[in-house]
């Protein structure tokens, strides 16, 4: 078992008010799987994400990450969070370098390195481009980008094409399954699109409203490799987009949480 | 390679100024020419008539002054004395002012004891320094430079702390994450992220800096403009007072001019 959380709670204490934000929750993932988190907004999922980086403690239970207590930052983690966060000041090569940078790579070995990711994500001839001069669909390529970059053996995801259009959104999520395809990364993906769960995971993590358990874990049995313009007409994604919705609806009072 | 940049943004906005300014251009320059030219037309005119040129002096005789200074060289011999002094103290009371801000900005508590104190002292008008530097530096550069570096170091160190104060928490969350460590926080993340404050620091305590160099060459010193403004003021020389004057203009505004570059190349990333 690569990431496990083991009956883990979290509460936060915001001026004398305490919200338990997790109560509980057991969740196991293996080497190389592709676990996706769905849940209501506000179910906890970012803090999740934040205990297996590390960025955070539970309050109560045990996080592990190959066996060991997860106890602070750990580099074979790559986190890549929701908001932006190239530096405006580094154009598009020197902000995918910059993990590089970090681990003294030297600069030739850094420039085959970013010239290679560049162009398995689609970003060949933007090199020089500044942050703020990319369309959104590209500010989220530069960060896969320096995501992948480094080849971290586990890639946390936070709802990484939360505000893309539908059409950007398959283009990225093609992409995404090709450079993991064999790759052996495990992947923890949090979103709030129950296709995108069922497109891209092995399983999926439903979790209930706060105080924040696992709700239902949904094995995807598609077959790989997949097309995600095809998934949707899998006999097998009616039945699992049924139980996911119906997993989320109980929480919810209709409609899907956005 | 900041081409890459232009190319991209320029070719909408080249279209657009063509456009609207094909019939005049940019008249402002022009006017300015023509603003400077009058008022100088008027002060020569009245130069005699109006006023003694004894107190005036006039733009011929201060031109002619001028030459004369400078190809003798008195000028530019005086000149380079007040730029090394400002220069060297701009140096380094911006460096000391960055490297505190940057080792007080790393405690809230530090920042907050140091903080009523360092008002304070940047409250004193810093020519008030002046006797005390020359007391103890004697005539030469070095009470100069002490000055002109404490007339820096304040404004520098204060926009620095701000800056340091508004970096955007998720950068140094998302290169933590990445493994960086506190060295490479400062450097990669918060020393660029508050450059912008830092050279709104620099160029607002590069006059001041200028000016305490200036200061206190009036004050006691045997070169620098300061001193050549003192001098001619001294023989009653008004022709030469203008013109260590107009040279002091000069000083500023090609230090500003080589400030305004650098900040343009530093933030081509905007």
């Amino acid at each position: 078992m690569l990431l496990e959380l083991d009956g883990v709670s979290k509460r936060f204490d915001t001026q004398g008010r305490i919200a338990e934000v997790l109560s509980g929750v057991d969740l196991n993932i293996e080497r190389g799987e592709f676990v996706s988190l769905i849940g209501p907004s506000g179910s906890g999922k970012s803090t999740i994400l934040n205990l297996l980086a590390g960025l955070d403690r539970p309050s109560g239970g045990h996080a592990r990450y190959n066996g060991q207590p997860i106890g602070g930052i750990n580099r074979s983690i790559a986190y890549l969070t929701q908001h932006d966060s190239l530096l405006p000041w580094r154009s598009v090569e020197d902000n995918i370098a910059l993990p590089l940078e970090l681990r003294s790579q030297d600069r030739a070995s850094r420039g085959r390195a970013v010239r290679d990711i560049l162009s398995r994500v689609g970003l060949a001839g933007y090199e020089r481009h500044y942050p703020r001069q990319l369309s959104g669909g590209m500010q989220k390529r530069a960060m896969l980008a320096r995501t992948l970059v480094y080849d971290p053996e586990t890639i946390l995801m936070d709802e990484p094409f939360g505000p893309l259009d539908a059409q950007l959104k398959l283009v990225l999520q093609d992409e995404l399954l090709r450079l993991w395809q064999g790759s052996g990364k495990t992947i923890v993906f949090v979103t709030h699109d129950i296709v995108e769960a069922i497109t891209l995971s092995d399983r999926v993590v439903v979790l209930s409203k706060q105080p924040t358990r696992v709700k239902h874990v949904e094995e995807i049995t598609i077959p790989r490799p997949r097309d995600v313009r095809d998934v949707r007409f899998a006999p097998s994604f009616e039945s699992h987009y049924k139980a996911l919705w119906d997993a989320i609806e109980i929480f919810e009072n209709k409609g899907h949480a956005s | 390679m900041t081409m890459g940049m232009l190319e991209t943004s320029a070719p909408s906005a080249a279209a657009v100024t063509t456009r609207t300014w094909r019939p005049m251009r940019d008249p402002i320059p022009l006017y300015r020419i023509l603003f400077a030219a009058i008022i100088l037309a008027i002060w020569q005119a009245a130069s005699g008539r109006l006023m003694s040129p004894f107190w005036v002096s006039s733009p011929l005789e201060i031109g002619s002054t001028l030459l004369a200074w400078a190809t003798s060289g008195i000028l530019w011999t005086h000149l380079f004395v007040t730029f090394q002094e400002t220069a060297a103290g701009f140096v380094i009371g911006a460096s000391l002012a960055i490297a505190l801000a940057l080792l007080v900005g790393r405690s809230e508590t530090a920042r907050r004891v140091l903080d009523p104190f360092l008002t304070a002292i940047y409250g004193v008008p810093k020519v008030a320094l002046a006797p005390l530097f020359i007391m103890w530096f004697g005539i030469g550069l070095m009470p100069k430079i002490v000055l002109a570096a404490v007339s820096v170091f304040f404004l520098v160190f204060f926009n620095t702390l701000s800056g340091i104060r508004e970096v955007d928490r998720r950068l140094i969350e998302a290169i933590t994450l990445m493994g960086g460590t506190y060295a490479d926080i400062q450097r990669k993340v918060v020393l660029p992220a508050a450059l912008p404050w830092i050279f709104t620091g620099l160029k607002l305590g590069l006059p001041y800096g200028f000016v305490g160099a200036v200061a206190a060459e009036m004050m006691a010193s045997n070169q620098g403009i300061g001193f050549l403004t003192q001098d001619s003021a001294g023989q009653f020389n008004t022709a030469g007072v203008f013109a260590a004057l107009f040279a002091l203009m000069m000083v500023t505004a090609s230090l500003n001019a080589g400030l305004g570059a650098l900040e343009r190349w530093l933030f081509r990333w905007r």
